[in-house]
């Protein structure tokens, strides 16, 4: 299982238009990812409805985790798009 | 709002509060209403049956929407995308799967599930919970889709029409093609709801606030008279010629010229333009606006964490004041907090942002922030013509006045005014105006706080009125200290763009009105039909009254006194 431990960039957290980018770029792995904030609820990185619940703030912590085979590429591309800053 | 009949035609009449001073004809269309809930009854058919509809309604809603997408571009497109997505969400997929195996339909499923998410959604505040109205949206939709319904929203049509609405949200009217709209009708709102702060921008003829509303049928033939505040049912062929008779002259008055603004008797009333860009200058210019009487800096600040540079400032200051050689530009320092928070400013969370560290308070406490805007503004003022006056926002205080004034002048800053946007300021404008060069009254701000309500909450949206003749009689503070120490009072916000209130602010002291540059045609037009005596006589009128409604009342029927000069 491959793990990834990251910190939100987004000026306003994983709103509209970064969960949004996030959300696309879980399905287009094709990966089955979970994604939870640290110490929170576990929802699927792929539904877009479960990431904006989970209220997620500019600096939050949070854990993406994966089974896929080639689970640390699918991870290594969705945390860049996590740290980057979609309102700079 | 009442409902009469006028026996002489047997034309119905409608009122509410309207928007400029235009006059429209068309026929109806509407937006359409919410759906009802969906009953409870259990489905008849099997839960498999129940998905697939579900299934088929989802993917014509998230191709809807998608295709929607594709037309706009920017925040628009976004929040379509978005939408599209939420369509066809898989937690939300499960959770209604599960419902419709619990025996339910699949619109009671549907309505149900998304109801679970709106509510979270609701439930984390702020940004989500804005986001919940999108979600209602996407429901309201998919729901239409299951029972074979039109989607709810914005009507299409190759003919204007008058559009009639509960109300609209930006949502819908992001999607709306205004140049076939001739005027817009609302049930719901205010004089400063999202839909009646849309039409003064865009010049559109708006009644909102209108008690029936409800009642006006698609096709039906109406005419809208904004001066009057009046929605005319089904009119007769006199009373439409009369309207479009109306309309001609109007327009002939409205495009007659963009002289200095001025009263009947020559009193000039400089016209000035709101901008927050230095790109809306020429649209300004074209408008016939006699400067900038708001030029907001906040566009400047946009990325929270960190403040532009001087030069990048100075470059943006000196783009504005090419744009308006020898004439007058307002510009307000940075105006951050309530509505627009700025990390580098304050990050900590307040339970009242519009009573907190705001405005001059926030740029006080980070000196340096305020010290380079004013830097640059000062190295912007020797390389252009214009006539650069800089003005603090939300000074509340004659020591704030003091602090400004001096802070301002160690740059070099000749003509340094402050914001009256809080009541104590209004109440010290003797004083404030003994220390600062001129004032200018934010009306909105200056509304909210007299009225303790917060412009940004729709439960209390009746109270944002400018007209009350609390606020009124606090705008009368400030024009006669203006007049006293022979110091200029200007009037920047909602108000100045009504037509009928921005005379009443005339009598009651204001030198210059300045607003979005869309208001200037009428808002001069409306100055040259009363003398400086008429303006405070309907000044004397509105505060005489007993609140908003009543004043705006007393001052048509005033006004309705005095012989006019034909329009």
């Amino acid at each position: 299982m491959a793990e990834r431990i990251i910190t939100v960039g987004s000026t306003h957290g994983l709103h509209a238009r970064p969960a949004k980018l996030f959300v696309e770029a879980v399905g287009a792995s094709g990966a089955k990812v979970s994604l939870s904030k640290e110490g929170g609820r576990t929802v699927d990185a792929g539904s877009i409805l479960g990431v904006i619940s989970l209220g997620i703030d500019h600096g939050d912590k949070i854990v993406l985790t994966t089974d896929a085979t080639n689970g640390e590429a699918v991870l290594d591309d969705l945390a860049e798009i996590l740290t980057t800053d979609h309102d700079a | 709002m009442s409902e009469t009949t006028d026996q002489t035609a047997a034309t119905t009449q409608l009122s509410g509060a309207g928007i400029g001073q235009g006059i429209a004809l068309g026929r109806v269309l509407r937006m359409s209403d919410p759906l009802p809930e969906p009953d409870t009854t259990p489905s008849t058919r099997t839960p498999d049956e129940e998905k697939a509809r579900v299934a088929q309604a989802v993917a014509t809603v998230a191709a809807d929407l998608r295709e929607r997408a594709s037309r706009v571009t920017g925040t628009a497109a976004d929040v379509l995308e978005a939408q599209s997505m939420m369509a066809e969400d898989s937690s939300l997929a499960d959770d209604v799967a599960s419902r419709i195996d619990g025996g339910t339909t699949a619109e009671r499923a549907v309505f149900e599930g998304f109801g679970v998410f709106r509510d979270m959604l609701i439930g984390l505040g702020g940004y989500m919970g804005e986001r919940a109205t999108d979600l209602d949206d996407v429901a309201q939709r998919v729901i239409a889709a299951l029972e074979g319904r039109p989607a709810p929203g914005v009507p299409e049509s190759d003919e204007p029409y008058i559009l009639v609405a509960r109300d609209l949200a930006p949502a819908d009217t992001a999607l709306l093609d205004l140049t076939k709209v001739l005027g817009l009708v609302t049930r719901e709102g205010g004089p400063t709801s999202h839909t009646a702060i849309l039409a003064r921008e865009k010049a559109i003829v708006a009644i909102v606030g209108v008690a029936g509303a409800d009642d006006l049928a698609a096709g039906t033939e109406v005419i809208l008279d904004a001066g009057a505040g009046t929605v005319s049912v089904a009119p007769s062929a006199a009373q439409s010629d009369d309207a479009r008779r109306r309309i001609a002259e109007r327009e002939a008055a409205l495009s007659g010229g963009l002289e200095p603004g001025a009263l009947a008797d020559g009193t000039a009333i400089p016209l000035l333009a709101n901008l927050g860009s230095a790109d809306g200058a020429q649209k300004a210019v074209d408008a016939g606006a006699e400067g900038v009487g708001l030029f907001r800096t906040e566009f400047l600040f946009l990325d929270a964490r960190m403040a532009p540079t001087v030069e990048q400032q100075r470059e943006q200051y000196v783009k504005l004041l090419q744009a308006f050689p020898g004439k007058k530009v307002v510009v307000r320092v940075l105006d951050a907090g309530a509505d627009k928070p700025l990390e580098f400013l304050n990050d900590a969370h307040e339970d009242n942002p519009a009573l907190g560290l705001r405005g001059i308070r926030a740029l006080r406490a980070n000196e340096d922030i305020l010290r380079e805007q004013l830097t640059a503004l000062a190295e912007a003022d020797r390389q252009t013509k214009a006539d650069l006056w800089v003005m603090a926002p939300m000074v509340a205080t004659v020591e704030e006045t003091r602090y400004f004034m001096q802070l301002a002048g160690e740059f070099g800053l000749k003509t340094v005014g402050v914001m009256v946007e809080v009541p104590s300021a209004a109440l010290l404008a003797d004083r404030v105006l003994r220390e600062a060069s001129f004032a200018s009254i934010g009306t909105n701000d200056l509304t909210q706080y007299t009225m303790a309500a917060d412009r940004l909450l729709g439960s209390v949206a009746g109270f944002q009125d400018p007209w009350h003749p609390a606020v009124l009689r606090l705008v009368g503070e400030v024009g006669a200290a203006g007049a006293v120490h022979g110091k200029p009072v200007g009037i920047c916000g909602e108000a100045a763009a009504d037509p009928l209130l921005a005379v009443v602010l005339v009598g009651l002291g204001a030198t210059t009105l300045s607003m979005s540059p869309a208001a200037l045609a009428d808002v001069r037009l409306s100055l040259t039909r009363y003398t400086l005596d008429q303006a405070r006589a309907l000044a004397e009128a509105a505060l005489a009254a007993d609140g908003a409604a009543e004043a705006r009342e007393a001052v048509r029927t005033t006004a309705a006194g005095f012989a006019q000069p034909p329009a």
